[in-house]
This record gives structure tokens, C-alpha cells and sequence, in this order.
């Protein structure tokens, strides 16, 4: 059906590996700092709450500059990172995974934020005279009532994360089997006159892969309803 | 011998709050018109609400003391609480709420508490529902009975009945005389229904606008009839 090369399906295998892997690292993160916009008055909580909004906003080529001269090899916090963790991003796919984690990181924290604050905090007090400290209130009572919503953010990462282009090619480049995506595939092709016909496989799959992390969210959606409500 | 001992003062807002009373066993009612301050009386003897000034002590151990710096966090204390609302856990059917309790401090299965709770309570049939599924009066023993399984100390109902319609009352009190007497786990029982304390109370604290005006044996109810607050 779909005649693709080699170097398509690396290009595929590249993408979901990154999609995963940034989505995965970005849930600790996201479920962290939407518990703490959700649930705490700080200093500085405005600015957490626009820092971690800006990569909506702001041009992906300036985020992907400022992970370059931040995570880059000569970066303050890439070269801290390789020399003490042994952890390179710069054009490397991981550098490709941080770039789309950081991409699909507001999308993943804004629905994840409002189903902890939809949360009846009386529920929470009700576990605690039960004998449910902090943390197991936390993991039994706040963790599964936030689920449909963390969901939800998962999906719009993970989908983000599958599409990132601008800021992934200004940090990590365009280097096939290590940073060639889908996207970045499919631009290479298309930027070859004639190209078009071999771009179309690629673009098949890119909506393929879209209409399934749909229909999967959907799924799972309706699953956490069921199990909340019975029907 | 009194079981709890009450000696507490906190703003509120407008209302002054200052509270002082003992309890023996059996049930003690709290009193008094809403707004009197006896729901934030409870929740401060469950740890839900932290008071000014004054001490809260169960039995011989001191749950609270403002001057000793004690607050003993709401999941150390073993108070069982019965929620207006209920406040089952959408996402856990009946028998996960019932052995919520049992399972967050860590005990063996108690396959005999277990059957004793429900049959008491007469919720066997519902035990794999959510709690979506239940009727108001269904939801309120499931609450009773998962508040009983987490073997409390004491017990403290605020307002059981309150989002129960008549027959739904009718309902449920009798299980409620029935854990007075045979669970032997001293209650308080908050209420502004002087009927209903009249089936349950065996010694009454009357609440009036943050302070303990009255305090004694069910008689205090009846003189509480004229006031309209019946």
C-alpha cells in the first residue's frame, strides 16, 4: 500500500520515539506545576505561570534559540548537564525530545491545572479523617479524580510533541536518523522540485498518527467516565 | 467520666466563636440554630479547622493544645466523620469506601467487622455500585458505615440528615439508634432539628451564636421548640 524507503519509516520511528519520550518526561513535570498553579498561592507564581506559557506565544525558532544557547553543548545548562550526567542535547534526538517537551508543555499543564481545581477540596478533607496523610490523599483521591483532564493533557502533548518543527530544527537541526522527523522530512522533500509525490506517504502517516492520538483520548476519556460515574 | 473535652475559641469571620464542653459517651448533640458555629465546632475536633486558642482532648490523649503547640493532624486522630454530604469517593464503588479507612492505615482485612458493618447498616446489595448510583438515604449509610471501618475513637455526624427527605429520614435513623447502642463508639451528633436529636441524643450542648448557652439531658430540647428552631 504505502511504498516508503528506509529512511521514511526512520523518520517515523523517530518521531513517535521522541512524541513518547517527551510526552512521558513532561507528565511529572506537568502534573507538578499544575498542582502548584492549581493549589498554592507563591511568589512568583505569575511568572512560573507566563514562563511556562511562553513557548504558546513566542515564535518556535526564538524557543528553539534559547534551548540552543541554554541546553546547547556551550550552554550554561547543557554543559553542566554533560559534564556531570553525561546527558548531550545538542543534535542529538534527545535534544529533539526536550524541544517538543518544552513545546507541548503548556498544552499538557493547562488541562491538568483545571481538573485539580474542579476537585471538591472536601472530598481531600474526607480522606484525611480517614487516616490518608498528605501524600496518600495526593495518590487515591486527588491523582484519579484529576485523570480525565490529565488525559487530556497527555494527548495534546503527545500530538503537539509528534508535529514540533520550528523549535526542533533551529536546536537540534535536520539530521536524518538522529533528528529528522516527520516534519522535518517531509519539508526536506518538499523543499527538491518535484518532491511533492515523495512527501505524500509521509503526510498520510502525519494524519494518521494525528487521528489516532484523537481517537485514543476520546477512548480513554470515555473510559475515566465510566469508571467515575457508573454509566 | 467524660470522653471528649472541648475548650476552643476561633474567629470567624463575624462570629466570635468560643466553645467549651465535655462530652461522655453515648451522644451528645450539638445544638442550635445554623450559623451558630456548630459545624466548624466539629471540623475543628476532626483537625479539618485549626482554632485560635484552647485545647481538644479524646479519651486520655490530647488532640489539640494551642498553648503546647499540639495539633495532632486530622489522619492521626481516628475521628471518624459523617459528612452532611456524604463526601463518598466518586471513583470507588461502595465496598472501596467502605474500606478506605482500613486500607490508609495500613490493617489486616477484617472479613468479620466488614459483614458486621454492612449488615448493621443493611448495604450488602449496594457494596459493587458507585456512588452515583445510590439513593440519598443509600449514600448516607454507606458514609456511616465507612466512618464506622475505620475503627474511630469517636464519632462525629454533622447534620446526617439534612439532604434526606422525610421518608429517607425515617430510614436511617433507626441504623442510627442502633450504632448508639450497639457500637458503643461515643458520637456527636450536630444537629437543628430538635425531633430528630430527640430519637438519637442522650445529652444535649445548645449553640447560639458561637457560644454554649445550655447544657445537659435531653430536656433541653423541649424548651427548644418555642424557639422555632424544631
Amino acid at each position: 500500500m504505502l511504498n516508503l524507503s528506509p529512511a521514511e519509516w526512520t523518520a517515523i520511528e523517530l518521531s513517535l520515539r521522541i512524541a513518547i519520550v517527551a510526552t512521558a518526561c513532561a507528565l511529572p513535570f506537568g502534573i507538578a506545576v499544575g498542582w502548584l498553579l492549581a493549589r498554592k498561592n507563591f511568589w512568583g507564581k505569575t511568572a512560573l505561570d507566563g514562563l511556562v506559557h511562553l513557548p504558546l506565544v513566542l515564535p518556535p525558532v526564538v524557543t528553539g534559540y534559547l534551548l540552543l544557547i541554554s541546553f546547547g553543548r556551550k550552554g550554561p545548562i547543557g554543559a553542566f548537564l554533560d559534564e556531570y550526567f553525561g546527558i548531550v542535547f545538542s543534535f542529538r534526538w534527545t535534544g529533539a525530545a526536550l524541544a517538543s517537551a518544552v513545546m507541548g508543555f503548556p498544552l499538557m499543564v493547562r488541562p491538568i491545572r483545571l481538573a485539580l481545581e474542579a476537585i471538591d477540596r472536601r472530598l481531600e478533607d474526607a480522606a484525611a479523617t480517614l487516616g490518608a496523610n498528605h501524600l496518600l490523599v495526593f495518590l487515591t483521591i486527588t491523582l484519579p479524580l484529576a485523570l480525565p483532564g490529565t488525559i487530556a493533557g497527555v494527548v495534546l502533548c503527545f500530538a503537539r510533541a509528534l508535529g514540533e518543527f520550528g523549535a526542533t530544527i533551529t536546536f537540534v537541526s535536520n539530521i536524518p536518523g538522529e533528528t529528522q522527523t516527520i516534519s522535518a522530512a517531509i519539508y526536506t522533500f518538499i523543499q527538491v522540485p518535484g518532491g511533492d509525490a515523495a512527501a505524500a506517504g509521509l503526510v498520510l502517516i502525519a494524519i494518521v498518527l494525528a487521528l489516532a492520538a484523537l481517537i485514543a483520548s476520546e477512548w480513554l476519556a470515555r473510559r475515566a467516565a465510566i469508571r467515575f460515574h457508573g454509566e | 467520666m467524660s470522653v471528649l473535652s472541648v475548650n476552643v475559641e476561633k474567629q470567624l469571620g463575624a462570629l466570635d466563636l468560643s466553645v467549651r464542653f465535655e462530652a461522655a459517651r453515648g451522644a451528645t448533640a450539638l445544638f442550635g440554630s445554623s450559623g451558630a458555629g456548630k459545624t466548624s465546632v466539629v471540623n475543628m475536633i476532626a483537625g479539618l479547622l485549626t482554632p485560635d486558642r484552647g485545647s481538644i482532648a479524646l479519651d486520655d490523649t490530647v488532640l489539640f493544645d494551642a498553648a503546647a503547640g499540639i495539633n495532632v493532624p486530622p489522619y492521626q486522630r481516628r475521628i471518624g466523620y459523617v459528612f452532611q454530604e456524604g463526601r463518598l469517593f466518586p471513583h470507588l464503588s461502595v465496598r472501596q469506601n467502605l474500606d478506605y479507612g482500613r486500607r490508609m492505615s495500613r490493617r489486616a482485612p477484617d472479613a468479620s467487622a466488614f459483614a458486621r458493618v454492612v449488615a448493621l447498616l443493611e448495604i450488602g446489595p449496594l457494596l459493587d455500585r458507585r456512588p452515583r448510583m445510590l439513593s440519598g438515604g443509600e449514600r448516607q449509610r454507606v458514609a456511616v458505615g465507612r466512618a464506622l471501618l475505620m475503627r474511630p475513637r469517636l464519632l462525629l455526624l454533622d447534620e446526617p440528615l439534612a439532604s434526606l427527605g422525610v421518608v429517607h429520614k425515617r430510614e436511617i435513623l433507626p441504623y442510627l439508634v442502633r450504632l448508639r447502642d450497639d457500637a458503643g463508639v461515643p458520637m456527636v451528633y450536630v444537629s437543628h432539628t430538635a425531633a430528630e436529636l430527640r430519637r438519637i441524643a442522650t445529652n444535649v450542648v445548645r449553640l447560639d451564636a458561637g457560644r454554649v448557652t445550655a447544657a445537659g439531658g435531653v430536656e433541653l430540647l423541649d424548651e427548644a421548640d418555642g424557639d422555632a428552631l424544631g
